[in-house]
């Protein structure tokens, strides 16, 4: 599998290069189009994804480019969806599917959790699942609590799927070219509110738009970012925040905001997960706050936190905080105070700083 | 090599896309009138015919023919008529609400307003309906308050939902509204085991349960007409076929299928069709089918033929996958219009008088807004509380909750 070239300079931030400028959204299109061209056996299909290209346009113009055959229109069944991408891939094809929100999978829990996850497994490898399962994830849109949920953790709770959460365009497309590619099925959660810039939780502010961020250049071509490598976004030695999707630009702002020298981690992968780096920076820096937008109880911040106090013990200075949603549906009228928020993540950090 | 040829993937599409020519002709369209009306306690088998057809009513010529005419006083058309009028113009104010910010989100009923405004005059006090986000009319046609309804919309601090949900998705267990999900298709099944539990304790109580054309895939679809089927519920099944499911045209959930209402035939369940468009045929239609579950005769699925002339939602542009001018090839017309031509014909109703009744709705409307916007609207004025986030998930709050309502400052 070709690897992503190195332009990661050591330090997190991109050579400067004469690169194509995108939003998330055409990154996602622009693998599924690379993919595609590549290679005859993937097909993409979904709800509203075909002639109109989906609802957030993620497929724009896959249809007329490959045909109806290898880009539709799928009935509203999310069940459905997955178990006859579940058939397709037995049968040999690469399904990239799209659920319209992540909110919507529960149909198709079923297909995914007891089917995709365990095909290997059960058949001893006479049958295998590659399939690609993209959703839309998290708030900040005023969706209410059925367009804002972030279900990663009712997948990494199940043995045999990936998870992947990109938090920029850039890693959008590899880490979805490398989904395609991958012998097993992914769960790829794209977080909406980073489809046209990086939002910050500043939700009184207009977004910059990704063609204004270093992390908005895409080469056109193919290259992809190996599922279960993260990123460190920000050098520091103080405290480690742990994050990634959307809250990697609100532990990015917090952290300049508060003046605290944090390091931020973008996990990029949840599973696998890249405890390497965790491990290293956590034994730096001796603090760290793991932070997501899905709620706390049994969310994936649990699994992290119990992974830093296994292997980081001995280094820690201060109890490991988390910053999540609230353990609540998510509100529709309420939403800013429901969002983890810069201030919130910030004044964990503060905390954590003085204990 | 094969003596067979080589296989290929069939994917429905629509006559026409953006562009072309809009064209109906593939639409069979009964003349008014023509369609019999069974005795309610009718086997499936010997209707069959009634889940290809359409029933109607209203004729071109806005007279009232057929079986199935003659069920309602003038009296009750003319409140039938102020109803669709009155959904009609609330869903223009509060389109033009979103627009303005006062709410996040809106999804209106253009062209499909005798659906849900008629069905409700088959139900009585105590019914239970499942409804869909499309199908406000139940509402207004039981006289909810309509300030009640902008308090959701605008999530201000009268929201009778506290701020939880979506805009438009309303709950009132007085007004046999059940509490709209924005999952599709789950109240579907529910509402079989709503009838279910009527039945059980021997009740008078019936259920409806509300799908749209798109929605019909969903498993939960195919699981209500199972237990429907299997224990008789008292309930009644409605489909509401509007053409699109956002862009995606009925053919894709219908397949082969000629019909939705056709569904219904291999569980064994009466199925009829009718135009969703016409007042009247929807309201004898539907009071079949509640005769029907009253009387303990089981399920009764009917699909409504109608049309999306509006956009799915305020984040949708159907200009991108249906042509412009479709709506106005539609068939079978505007309800609220058709019905209008009927009374005018009946001599009950006139050009000035109708010129008259929308000025008074419209004030009504108004004037429920100014009422409603007191009370703010979305991002200005009185709002919810942030406790109301950590309230109402369970009866009583679990102390891990309680925590973070007061790490909220609350
Ligand atoms: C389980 C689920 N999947 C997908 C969606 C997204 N969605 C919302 S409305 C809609 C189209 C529904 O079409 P239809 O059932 O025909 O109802 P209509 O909007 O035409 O009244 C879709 C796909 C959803 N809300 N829930
Ligand atoms: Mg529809």
């Amino acid at each position: 599998m070709p690897r992503c070239p190195p332009i990661f300079a050591a330090s997190g931030k991109r050579q400067v290069t004469d690169m194509a400028r995108m939003t998330m959204i055409e990154a996602v299109r622009s693998a599924m189009d690379v993919s595609m061209e590549r290679d005859g056996d993937v097909v993409v299909f979904g709800e509203d994804v075909g002639y109109f290209g989906g609802v957030f346009r993620c497929t724009q113009g896959l249809q007329a480019k490959y045909g109806k055959t290898r880009c539709f229109d799928a009935p509203i069944s999310e069940s459905g969806i997955v178990g006859t991408a579940i058939g397709m891939a037995a049968y040999g094809l690469k399904p990239c599917v799209e659920i319209q929100f992540a909110d919507y999978m529960y149909p198709a829990y079923d297909q995914i959790t007891q089917e995709a996850a365990r095909i290997r497994y059960r058949s001893n490898g006479d049958f295998t699942c590659p399939i690609v399962l993209r959703m839309p994830t998290g708030g900040g849109i005023f969706g209410g609590q059925t367009h804002s949920q972030s279900p990663e953790a009712l997948f990494t709770h199940v043995c045999g799927l990936k998870v992947v959460v990109p938090s920029n365009p850039y890693d959008a497309k590899g880490l979805l070219i490398a989904s395609i590619e991958d012998p097993d099925p992914v769960m790829f959660l794209e977080p909406k509110r980073l489809y046209n810039g990086p939002f910050d939780g500043h939700h009184e502010k207009p977004v910059t738009p990704w063609s204004k961020h270093e992390l908005g250049e895409v080469p056109d071509g193919h290259y992809s970012i190996p599922i279960g490598k993260a990123e460190v976004r920000r050098q520091g030695s103080a405290v480690t925040v742990i994050t990634y999707g959307t809250m990697v630009h609100v532990a990015l702002a917090a952290a300049e905001e508060m003046g605290i020298d944090a390091e931020v981690i973008d996990l990029r992968s949840l599973l696998p997960l890249d405890l390497d780096t965790i491990v290293q920076s956590v034994t730096k820096t001796g603090r760290c706050v793991m932070v997501h937008e899905a709620t706390l109880t049994s969310g994936f911040g649990a699994e992290v936190v119990a992974l830093v106090q296994e292997h980081c013990f001995y280094h820690l200075e201060a109890p490991v905080v988390r910053v999540t949603g609230w353990d609540t549906p998510y509100p529709h009228a309420q939403e800013w105070d429901y969002f983890p928020g810069p201030g919130r993540v910030g004044r964990a950090l503060a905390e954590v700083m003085e204990a | 090599m094969t003596e067979f040829p080589l296989l290929s993937l069939h994917v429905p599409e629509p006559a026409v896309r953006p562009g072309g020519q809009p064209d109906f002709s593939n639409v069979k369209i009964a003349k008014a009138g023509a369609v019999p009306r069974p005795e309610v306690d009718v086997a499936s088998e010997e209707i069959r015919d009634l889940a290809y057809s359409i029933i109607r009513v209203l004729n071109r010529d806005g007279e009232a023919v057929g079986p199935w005419a003659g069920l309602l006083s003038d009296e009750e058309l003319l409140t039938g008529l102020r109803n669709m009028m009155k959904l009609r113009a609330f869903d223009a104010r509060m389109l033009m609400a979103q627009r303005q910010g006062k709410t996040s989100f809106y999804m209106q009923h253009l062209g499909e307003e005798a659906v849900s405004c008629a069905f409700r005059k088959a139900l009585r006090k105590g019914d239970m309906n499942f409804p869909t986000y499309r199908q406000a009319g139940l509402l207004i046609a039981d006289d909810y308050p309509m300030v009640e309804m902008m308090n959701q919309i605008f999530s201000n601090e009268s929201d009778p939902l506290r701020g939880r949900q979506l805009p438009i998705m309303y709950s009132s267990k007085e007004h046999g509204f059940f509490t709209i999900s924005g999952n599709l298709a789950t109240q579907y099944v529910q509402a079989v085991g709503w009838a279910m539990a009527s039945a059980i304790k021997n009740d008078t109580k019936i259920a409806a349960a509300w799908i749209g054309d798109g929605s019909t895939a969903e498993s939960d679809f195919h699981s209500a007409l199972v237990f429907a089927s299997t224990y008789k519920a008292p309930v009644i099944l409605n489909i509401v076929n509007n053409q699109w499911a956002i862009s995606t045209f009925q053919g894709i959930a219908r397949g082969g299928s000629g019909t939705f209402a056709a569904r219904g035939l291999g569980f064994g369940i009466p199925a009829l069709r009718v135009d969703g468009n016409d007042y009247l045929a929807v309201y004898a239609v539907s009071r079949w089918a509640a005769e029907r579950a009253r009387r303990n005769l089981g399920p009764t699925l009917i699909e409504y033929v109608t049309y999306r002339v509006g956009a799915h939602s305020t984040s949708d542009d159907p200009s991108a996958y249906r042509p412009k001018t479709e709506s106005e090839a539609w068939p079978l017309g505007d309800p609220v219009l058709r019905l209008k031509k009927h009374l005018i014909v009946k001599g009950v109703w006139s050009e000035e008088r109708h010129v008259q009744a929308e000025a008074e709705i419209l004030d009504e409307v108004i004037q429920a807004q100014k009422q409603a916007e007191v009370h703010g609207t979305l991002h200005a004025g009185g709002k919810p509380s942030v406790r109301d986030i950590f309230e109402g998930v369970y009866a009583e709050m679990p102390a891990h909750i309680r925590r973070q309502r007061q790490k909220a400052g609350y």
